[in-house]
């Protein structure tokens, strides 16, 4: 493989974790912790990153590992990496954060089975070379947060009247509590994947139209 | 890599299909046991390494609640259990465990209460709490949820509702605690409740009242014997 060819393949692995595959709004992966822990701009943040952390580090260590772990018990393998990474990061966050470690709780913990993570595993490192696990994994990170830093944004603003914890309407304004509650979740990212819907039919259709007047 | 792979990369081999047969259940076994083992270490590392931060971050959310709790407060010092009253504990003496309340005083040594630490069941769990309390007017002054899981934007009202937390300025301890609806507080021994988080700021006087009957008489046989 060329130069240019690994960097235009690194570029792609990179990017369409972003949007045209994201992990979230289009894979519709790691639902728990995108509803449970996005009731505020800064709980998405830190959610955002410390599932980056470790999926950036089990891709890692699973694309490097790739011809030694015997395919027959790979994902018990698999987990034991995650769920490693996963108690180091709740450990790093309790000493470190314990603001956000007391805000996020048992979600942290619960890394371990956000599919997104193992599924990035099976599919993309087990298989291919550490550079291209570590720009899958880059994105994904990316797509997720940005994903749930868009839930969360929505539903601290209306659910609070806050964003990051700054005042942004004043005492007027009566919270929809509804929208940091669990329903909240579910009213946000059912918008937000009806709307993401819409604008693929929008798309399609377009393309359709392009076709039929083409000949 | 070991192994002498061939210069073009197999991108796409599918370890599910990839001559499972061929490995030998020694290899599975020891990757299993090695994954383990290195999982174990890294961890065992870990713990080490951030318990001593956790426990001081504990140490000084406590510590600072304390503060807040008995307003006026410079020093504090904690104290145990000893016979039918408490003690202060001497340095070094503390046994793990045990349960511990915190004499606070002023600049001038005098005594402005006690906080008492309290844990009890929420809705969802644990909730643990530090109150203060002074002993020359029987009430508690202060109270500061230290840690609890109840749920956003109802139960964490105990933390953030500024109505109920009033409760707890001046909250007189005889006779005992009585929840009430919200606004119907009219004693001074009255707390009133939050709208839509009851069970969560009832767990809240119960824990006090716990609190209450195990340290409030030895508090009280403590002071009238005119220790400390």
């Amino acid at each position: 493989m060329s130069q240019a060819g690994d960097d235009h393949a690194l570029r792609n692995e990179l990017v369409k974790g972003i949007w045209r595959e994201n992990p979230v709004l289009l894979q519709v992966l790691g639902l728990c912790p995108a509803m449970a822990v996005t009731n505020s701009l800064s709980n998405a943040i830190v959610m955002g990153v410390a599932t980056g952390f470790v999926l950036v580090g089990s891709s890692v260590i699973v694309s490097a590992l790739r011809r030694v772990i015997p395919p027959q018990v790979r994902i018990s393998i698999y987990v034991i990496i995650i769920a490693t990474f996963v108690t180091v990061v709740d450990f790093a966050l309790a000493a470190y954060l314990p603001t956000a470690h007391k805000a996020l709780g048992a979600f942290i913990a619960l890394i371990v089975v956000n599919c997104l993570i193992l599924g990035r595993q099976e599919a993309f490192a087990a298989k291919n070379t550490v550079p291209l696990a570590i720009a899958d994994a880059v994105g994904m990170t990316i797509g997720n947060t940005l994903a749930l830093v868009a839930i969360g944004v929505v539903r601290e603003v209306l659910g609070s009247g806050t964003l990051l914890g700054v005042n942004l309407f004043g005492d007027k304004f009566e919270p929809w509590v509804i929208m940091v509650l669990p329903p909240g979740g579910f009213i946000t990212m059912g918008l937000l994947l009806f709307a993401i819907a819409l604008r693929k039919e929008a798309a399609l259709r377009a393309q359709a139209a392009a076709l039929q007047e083409a000949p | 890599m070991t192994d002498h792979a061939p210069a073009t990369e197999p991108a796409l081999t599918d370890p599910a299909t990839a001559a499972p047969t061929e490995v030998s259940s020694f290899r599975i076994v020891g990757s299993l046991v090695v994954a383990g083992l290195v999982s174990g270490l890294i961890l065992v590392g870990a713990f080490l390494w951030t318990q001593p931060l956790i426990a001081a971050n504990q140490a000084a959310a406590l510590q600072a609640a304390i503060f807040r709790v008995v307003p006026g407060t410079t020093t504090t010092a904690p104290m145990h259990q000893a016979g039918d009253g408490v003690a202060l504990v001497k340095p070094g003496g503390e046994v793990k465990g045990e349960a511990l309340i915190y004499a606070c005083t002023r600049k001038d040594g005098s005594l402005v209460g006690y906080a008492i630490p309290g844990q009890g069941s929420g809705f969802m769990d644990t909730i643990s709490l530090l109150y203060g309390y002074d002993p020359g007017r029987k009430v508690i002054v202060g109270m500061e949820v230290l840690d609890s899981r109840e749920t956003p934007g109802l139960g964490d009202k105990i933390i953030t509702d500024k109505h109920f937390l009033e409760n707890f300025k001046a909250l007189a301890v005889e006779p005992d605690l009585v929840p009430v609806k919200r606004g119907l507080k009219t004693k001074p021994n009255e707390v009133d409740m939050i709208t839509g988080a009851s069970i969560s700021s009832k767990a809240v006087v119960s824990i006090l009242h716990k609190g209450n009957r195990t340290w409030l008489p030895r508090i009280g046989a403590a002071t009238s014997k005119g220790g400390k």
